[in-house]
């Protein structure tokens, strides 16, 4: 091996620095950019932990002030969603969205999932969008479903964004996973050997490509150190600190998943899913509520930011949970785990300042087994809507293979 | 082809080690794997009976503060033994996986704690609450790891019977529908549950294309009523929750007296010597240890031996070893790409990373190191999806994240587990053997830093393929 190896052009380029501005790479444009079915997206946030719905969008009721003593107590937001629904205040973020037409909610839905509440169950059945929590082999995601079934599904990018695997993107259409915090510190001369070693493995080779440019787009990469601007000593020091997530900032590791599908979705992915987690309110919902609901606002937002007024205008978020929660607060100033929820909507597609959805009664008669919420619809019949609207599946696909055993029913104008 | 020294490490354990010898011909490796398991006296296996104590006085410190009265003194102490409790469980987890990576690093037999992995992953069961995930350590010391050169039947036994798969599986609320107490408490509901008794033919037996029906997945789950979990005994048959009259499963009938254990013992015998299962089990060895596509003179050869032996698993494994396509050569872009897990763990062997490091850790590091590395790279440790297992095909794992995390690992952790990090291009001699590509001994030679150099080495195809 000698010095005319080293000095070809590689996969990598000449000269990778600081930050990398790949986008432009033809190496990163994925096949799909040019023949994407249609320009509208989907977005989908799994919310884990079981969101209370009654507490985000609070009816104006005496029967559930009287259950919910100290989370109804305060004063109220003043946020008014529709007649007698208040949004809670820790979404007050959220509040721009909804004069803006951007925002809407479905009350008292929930998916197929019934009596045993197990969050690990509950995220298994809405994820698989199934009847049953689906079990054996050959598991499988609604969403990955979905694309197998659209028109031009081979032509569509879908990123999972986020550390954790989802069931969700699973299955035998290709998803893009990617999660912001990866990220390595490499030299460039460090990256030249790294090709260099992976030559003769394309495979290999291709993926780890990959992984440099995405790297690169989200502040970690390639970086020049011998010949370039940065010292040696101060590439070490970054070296050392990549095993460290505080150095990467752990509090805002939600805004660089949002940033990050927000970034893809501009340019060729028309699908992304990602978590977010902490809303299995057990004690002091009043206070533990305020992050979880901080981060979706943040989400939400850096969603519309980040893909600019043209792609926002294209797009629907829906953000769902495995299940509602005790419509009575418990003895610890929260709630348990419970039946009937919410679902969120946001996007410049859907038709917004609307609370869609029935909500049953808060008498104990009213109530599923005399404590949740009694759903009174299939969450799953929403989210099939929302993307019949924006990909044109036909309704056999979505009662069939998507979400099967589910009835599409009548229209209910998710979308403008 | 026949046996080679270097892939009897790779392929068959966790790769080579600057300090451990490996087998010297297949003889070796089938005496070490069918010898008692040597002992590693700083790290003891703990047993059932030891964990059981430990969770249930967790749990009883839990009730005392329920019970305490809010706002005393005594609740706020109660409070605080619970949380100081909970964090020495908490510790004691990460004691467990230090332990079952000090062993990958430092035993001889490889093969052995291979086996314990590959089996753990098929009878998957991680905890799905608090108190299951810490008890999962020894369910794979006391259900698995026995079992691993044994018979097929008594692992099978072991595990599915184990509280731990009886919690995961929903076993614990499967009733006999005609059962006494379901008549005593009809306002109750109670039914049957047939999840175990679905994952028992589809998944651990006669796998997904075996030749059972639905009917025989109810009348297992009828024949498995009155298995169930009692907090303070572990595993337990209560008759009156099993449901009356045999049952047939298979064409066979069970059960024809008073319902009992041993008839479930007897049909997951029968279950374990059919077949499909021989076809099952096998295939999915051959797959994960030689190749996607196996030899299929190799799966002939360990199936027939498979049903000679009654499922002796050191047989089959021997048959495997004896087979000259098991040692098929590894090339550029040809062999099974490692999973995290084996990736990681190889890499730390690689490393000869001191024993004390594992004993030491702290589990706050240990989930900085491993835990979430783990999770970028697709494989959050021991926590599958589903009773699966985790996906087997290369092409699952070998992605742009898995990659990216892998590299993030290599550059990182490996400078953190070790005082002194080694000279690269020794590394990669020590960690390639002879047939090290000249790409990876020039990487080595070239490399800018130590880090660098040895990130090179694990993150070439030589290392990740085997």
């Amino acid at each position: 091996m000698d010095k005319a190896v080293m000095d070809r052009r590689g996969f990598l380029g000449r000269g990778l620095s600081v930050g990398c501005s790949l986008a432009a790479s033809p190496l990163m444009t994925p096949v799909s950019f040019a023949a994407t079915g249609g320009e509208n997206r989907l977005v989908v946030i799994i919310l884990r932990g079981g969101l209370d719905g009654l507490d985000l969008v609070q009816p104006d009721d005496a029967a559930l002030r009287q259950l919910r003593p100290t989370l109804l107590a305060g004063p109220r937001s003043g946020l008014e969603l529709t007649e007698g629904m208040m949004l809670h205040a820790a979404a007050k973020p959220l509040w721009p969205l909804w004069q803006a037409g951007e925002l809407a909610f479905v009350q008292g839905v929930s998916t197929p999932y019934r009596n045993k509440r197990s969050h690990f169950d509950g995220q298994d059945l809405l994820e698989a969008g199934t009847i049953e929590v689906p079990s054996g082999t050959g598991r499988d995601g609604w969403l990955n479903r979905m694309l197998q079934t659209m028109p031009n599904s081979t032509m569509t990018t879908a990123y999972a964004v986020g550390a954790d695997p989802m069931l969700l993107s699973q299955g035998a259409a290709e998803v893009e996973t990617w999660s912001p915090d990866v990220g390595f510190v490499l030299s460039s001369q460090g990256a030249r050997l790294l090709e260099l070693t992976m030559e003769r493995d394309p495979e290999m080779a291709l993926a780890m490509q990959k992984a440099i440019l995405l790297a690169g787009e989200d502040g970690g990469g390639v970086f020049e150190a011998s010949d370039g601007g940065m010292m040696a000593d101060e590439l070490d020091t970054m070296m050392d600190a990549q095993m460290n997530p505080k150095g990467r900032g752990r509090a805002n590791a939600h805004l660089r998943v949002a940033s990050f599908a927000a970034q893809q979705l501009r340019d060729a992915a028309r699908v992304a899913c990602f978590s977010i987690g902490g809303w299995d309110t057990h004690a002091a919902q009043a206070r533990t509520l305020k992050t979880p609901l901080k981060h979706l606002s943040d989400s939400l937002r850096a969603l519309k930011n980040g893909m600019g007024p043209d792609v926002w205008a294209r797009t629907t978020v829906l953000a769902m949970t495995e299940f509602g929660r005790t419509v009575a607060e418990n003895g610890t100033k929260g709630t348990d785990h419970g039946t009937g929820g919410l679902m969120v909507m946001a996007g410049g597609a859907i038709r917004g300042q609307k609370v869609h959805g029935q909500l049953a009664g808060f008498e104990e008669a009213d109530l599923f087994q005399r404590r949740d919420l009694m759903p009174t619809d299939d969450v799953r019949r929403y989210a099939a809507w929302a993307i019949r609207e924006s990909f044109g599946l036909d309704r056999s696909a979505l009662e069939g293979v998507v979400f099967p055993g589910m009835q599409l029913g009548n229209a209910p104008g998710l979308l403008a | 082809m026949g046996f080679d020294p270097d892939i009897a490490q790779t392929r068959f354990g966790y790769g080579l080690s600057p300090k451990v010898t490996g087998p010297a011909d297949i003889t070796d490796m089938v005496a070490l794997l069918r010898a008692k398991e040597p002992e590693m006296p700083w790290f003891p296996l703990p047993s059932d009976a030891e964990m059981r104590e430990k969770m249930l006085a967790l749990l009883d410190a839990r009730r005392k503060i329920s019970k305490a009265e809010k706002g005393s003194d005594a609740h706020q102490a109660l409070q605080e033994a619970f949380k100081t409790a909970r964090r020495a469980a908490k510790q004691e987890g990460a004691k467990w996986i230090g332990a079952t990576l000090a062993r990958r690093v430092w035993s001889r037999d490889g093969l052995r704690e291979r086996l314990v992995a590959f089996w753990n992953d098929h009878f998957s069961a991680p905890g799905k609450n608090v108190i299951y995930r810490y008890t999962e350590a020894a369910y794979v010391a006391n259900a698995i790891r026995p079992h691993v050169n044994g018979r097929f039947e008594d692992m099978l036994i072991a595990a599915v019977l184990h509280p731990q798969m009886l919690h995961f599986l929903d076993q614990n609320t499967s009733v006999g529908p005609n059962s006494t107490i379901a008549k005593k408490r009809s306002e109750k509901n109670l039914g049957l549950n047939e999840n175990l008794a679905r994952e028992i033919l589809e998944l651990h037996t006669l796998g997904v294309g075996g030749g059972y029906t639905q009917k025989d997945v109810r009348q297992l789950a009828e024949l498995l009523t009155g298995v169930t979990t009692i907090q303070k005994k572990g595993t337990a048959f209560l008759a009156k929750r099993a449901e009356p009259g045999a049952e047939t499963v298979l064409g066979k009938e069970y059960g024809k007296r008073r319902a009992r254990m041993a008839d479930v013992h007897a049909v997951l015998r029968d279950l374990a010597r059919h077949p499909d299962t021989a076809r099952h089990i096998t295939r999915k060895l051959a797959v994960h240890f030689v190749s996607e596509t196996p030899d299929e003179d190799l799966l002939v050869s360990m199936g027939a031996r498979y049903l000679e032996t009654d499922g002796d698993l050191a047989e089959v494994m021997e048959a495997m070893l004896r087979h000259p396509a098991a040692w098929a050569a590894v090339g550029p872009g040809v062999g099974n790409f490692k999973q995290p897990e084996l990736f990681v763990s190889s890499s730390l062997r690689a490393l000869a990373v001191p024993k004390e490091r594992f004993r030491d850790v702290k589990s706050q590091e240990l989930e900085r190191l491993l835990g979430t590395p783990l999770r970028m790279m697709g494989q959050p440790w021991r926590r599958p999806f589903g009773p699966d297992g985790f996906e087997e095909a290369d092409s699952y794992w070998l992605t742009p994240q898995g990659m990216a995390a892998r590299l993030q690992w290599a550059l990182g952790v490996p400078a953190e587990v070790l005082e002194d990090l080694p000279d690269p291009r020794q590394f990669a001699e020590t960690t390639l053997g002879p047939q090290m590509p000249g790409a990876v001994k020039f990487a080595a030679e070239a490399a800018e830093s130590r880090r660098e150099g040895i990130a090179l080495v694990l993150m070439s195809p030589a290392f990740q393929r085997v």
